[in-house]
């Protein structure tokens, strides 16, 4: 049974900036089943992060409509989207986004503060948490005493704590090297394989070549949607 | 949730320590200063109301005027205006208690080879019962005392002191301008008056010894002064009519006349001083509320500074599931909790310091705690007061934004 995790039409957003009305995205469709495994590619400017923010409900649309998980979200009140960012989706940053005086368990398991969960129960789930992203031994580190590509497992690890539906990635390897950043693919594929869907954006072909599907932005649209590796790709 | 939220909001205090601490300060310095203000008011209108309850409930004193005519006083060559009849035909008036003539002085004492200027108060034995005033030991004259002119005297506290030392004063004679008095009571302490004077040192003998023998009144039977007591504080404007009327009637004044006496009430003396101390001690908690206010700006200061610092904190927070009432418990938690330990802190130096002024000055101090918990919920309210401003700041932060803060 196919079902849909992620349903936009028509999704447009535009900036109010000093020269008027910027319009960043210009109406996008776009279906994601249930355990997909999605690339979004597209130059600097083409509107990916804008997309990712709609997607990820840190941010509203100026225009259409974004079903998640069969609901529409494009005109939720402001404290139902943190419940979904909070319980349905899991968000990846380019720059981790850890709290630099928490410790890691801490860290890991701060989204569960706003799930309403007692003290003890955060921390022995943060501490199986980082286990999972392969991090055990680390509960009581600060994140400026780890490495990048361990921060952005952490920061894995916090997106999972409440068994999300779904992983938004906004260019989750674009501060780490190529060694990481395979090590943090392999992880998402792993994550994959259990059922998690996954949407990425990346600047990197090869990187793109781990999803099953690449979706490419162009100034504000969607210009091309394939099933294959697209690893011949120059990178943008 | 809430005890989430207060775990985060300590370990938001303890990350900046120093700013904390500085933050706190205000408050600290706020509530010990209400404190330690409401302490020393309190206690002046405690030591206020101690004085008051030494005196007698609701007392008129008359004090007589010279006579006078058309406001043409008739020479010195008089004496006192009122005298002991007045005093017993006020006492046949209504809702009066008690009435004594009073005819005071300062005379010398004398036991043996050392000697005491004290205040010689002549009277009879209602002048007790109207002031309240017990003994501690022996026991009072009587009316046949006053009668008979007896050669007795009750002695007041400080003039027993002065005179006898650690002696048993009772059965004692002691000289006064040559007359010998048998001491047959001693006086429960007082203390100050109102004008601070110490009223343990006198001693009190029947009005007639003390007109014939002490002070020797050219017209026997007159006295300066009559105190005497109503029957309730509701019946006093009532007392002072009628008592007023009689005396005007005794002394045939004419309606064109002045009163040849006053009439004073000490309730009122006492209401005034009262009112005094208290709107002093107002006065001092209004002062040091400012200082609670001027720390309550300071945690408004610092919260704002460190909502702008932790801007991207608080979007990471919302991106990853905070509501806006969360950041705004949060935050208004923080502002309490520095608040709330302030004011602890501040409790205690304030606390402190009343005990130290108490324990090097002779000043009274009452910790009341009432005051404690109002300056407690002071502090609190405080906290929500200057900190929801910058609380609701925070939390209208918009993620996105909040998150692309460097
Ligand atoms: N808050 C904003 N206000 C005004 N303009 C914005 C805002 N955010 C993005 N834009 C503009 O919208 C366009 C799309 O930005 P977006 O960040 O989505 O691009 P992107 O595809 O993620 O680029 P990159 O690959 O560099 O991350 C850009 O031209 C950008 O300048
Ligand atoms: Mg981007």
């Amino acid at each position: 049974m196919s079902e849909a995790v992620i349903r936009v039409a028509g999704l447009g957003k535009s900036y109010v900036t000093a020269a008027g009305l910027f319009p960043a995205l210009k109406g996008v469709d776009l279906t994601i089943q249930r355990s997909e495994f999605v690339a979004i590619m597209g130059p600097s400017g083409s509107g990916k992060s804008t997309f990712m923010n709609l997607l990820g409900c840190l941010d509203t649309p100026s225009s259409g409509d974004y079903f998640l998980v069969e609901r529409n979200v494009a005109h939720m009140p402001g404290d139902e989207l943190a419940i979904l960012r909070n319980r349905t989706i899991g968000f990846v940053f380019q720059g981790f986004n850890l709290l630099p005086r928490m410790t890691l368990e801490d860290n890991v398991a701060l989204p569960l503060v706003y799930s309403g969960i007692g003290r003890e129960a955060r921390r022995e789930k943060g501490r199986q948490m980082l286990a999972r992203v392969g991090l055990d031994g680390y509960a009581l580190s600060l994140p400026a005493r780890i490495s990048g590509g361990q921060q952005q497992r952490v920061a894995i690890a916090r997106a999972l704590i409440n068994s999300p539906r779904l992983i938004l990635a906004d260019e989750p390897t674009g501060n780490l090297d190529s060694h990481t950043s395979e090590e943090i693919m392999a992880l998402f594929e792993q994550l994959n394989a259990e059922g998690i869907t996954i949407v990425l954006v990346t600047h990197e072909a090869d990187i793109a070549a781990h999803a099953r599907r690449q979706v490419r932005f162009l100034d504000g649209f969607i210009v091309s949607d394939t099933a294959t590796p697209v690893s011949e790709l120059q990178p943008c | 949730m809430l005890s989430a939220m207060l775990g985060e909001a300590w370990h938001a205090m303890g990350c900046n320590r120093m700013r904390t601490a500085l933050t706190m300060l205000g408050m600290v310095i706020g509530v010990g200063s209400v404190v330690l203000m409401l302490a020393i008011g309190q206690g002046a209108q405690y030591a206020v109301a101690q004085t008051i309850s030494t005196m007698g409930s609701n007392l008129y004193i008359l004090i007589s005027g010279s006579t006078s005519t058309s406001g043409v006083r008739t020479g010195s060559g008089f004496g006192p205006t009122l005298n002991v009849a007045d005093a017993e035909a006020i006492s046949e008036l209504d809702d009066i208690t008690h009435v004594a003539p009073v005819h005071q002085g300062t005379q010398q004492l004398v036991y043996g080879a050392k000697n005491w200027s004290t205040t010689i108060v002549g009277t009879t034995p209602s002048y007790l019962d109207a002031r309240a005033w017990t003994l501690t030991s022996g026991y009072a004259f009587g009316e046949s005392d006053v009668r008979s002119a007896s050669r007795v005297a009750l002695i007041g506290k400080t003039a027993a002191e002065n005179l006898f030392d650690r002696e048993d004063p009772i059965g004692k004679t002691i000289r006064i301008r040559q007359t010998p008095f048998v001491i047959i009571g001693t006086l429960a302490a007082k203390g100050q008056n109102l004008d601070g004077r110490d009223q343990d040192d006198t001693v009190i003998i029947p009005l007639t010894t003390a007109q014939r023998k002490v002070f020797g009144v050219p017209f026997a039977g007159s006295v300066r002064t009559i105190i005497l007591q109503a029957s309730s504080a509701e019946a006093m404007p009532a007392v002072e009519k009628s008592v007023t009327a009689l005396l005007r009637r005794r002394h045939r004044l004419r309606d064109d006349m002045d009163n040849d006496f006053y009439i004073r009430n000490l309730a009122a003396a006492a209401d005034s001083a009262a009112e005094t101390t208290r709107v002093m001690s107002l006065l001092l908690g209004a002062i040091a509320s400012v200082s609670l206010l001027v720390g309550g700006i300071g945690i408004m200061n610092i919260m704002l500074v460190s909502v702008t610092e932790r801007t991207r904190e608080i979007g990471i927070r919302m991106a990853i599931g905070a509501r806006q009432k969360d950041i705004l418990t949060q935050f208004l938690l923080e502002a309490i909790m520095i608040s709330i330990a302030g004011c602890l802190i501040g409790l205690l130096l304030g606390i402190g310091g009343a005990l130290l002024i108490n324990a090097i000055t002779d000043m009274v101090i009452v910790i009341s705690g009432g005051a404690v918990i109002v300056a407690f919920a002071v502090a609190a309210g405080v906290g929500v007061f200057f900190g929801f401003y910058p609380a609701r700041k925070a939390a209208a932060l918009d993620p996105i934004e909040a998150l692309r803060y460097q």
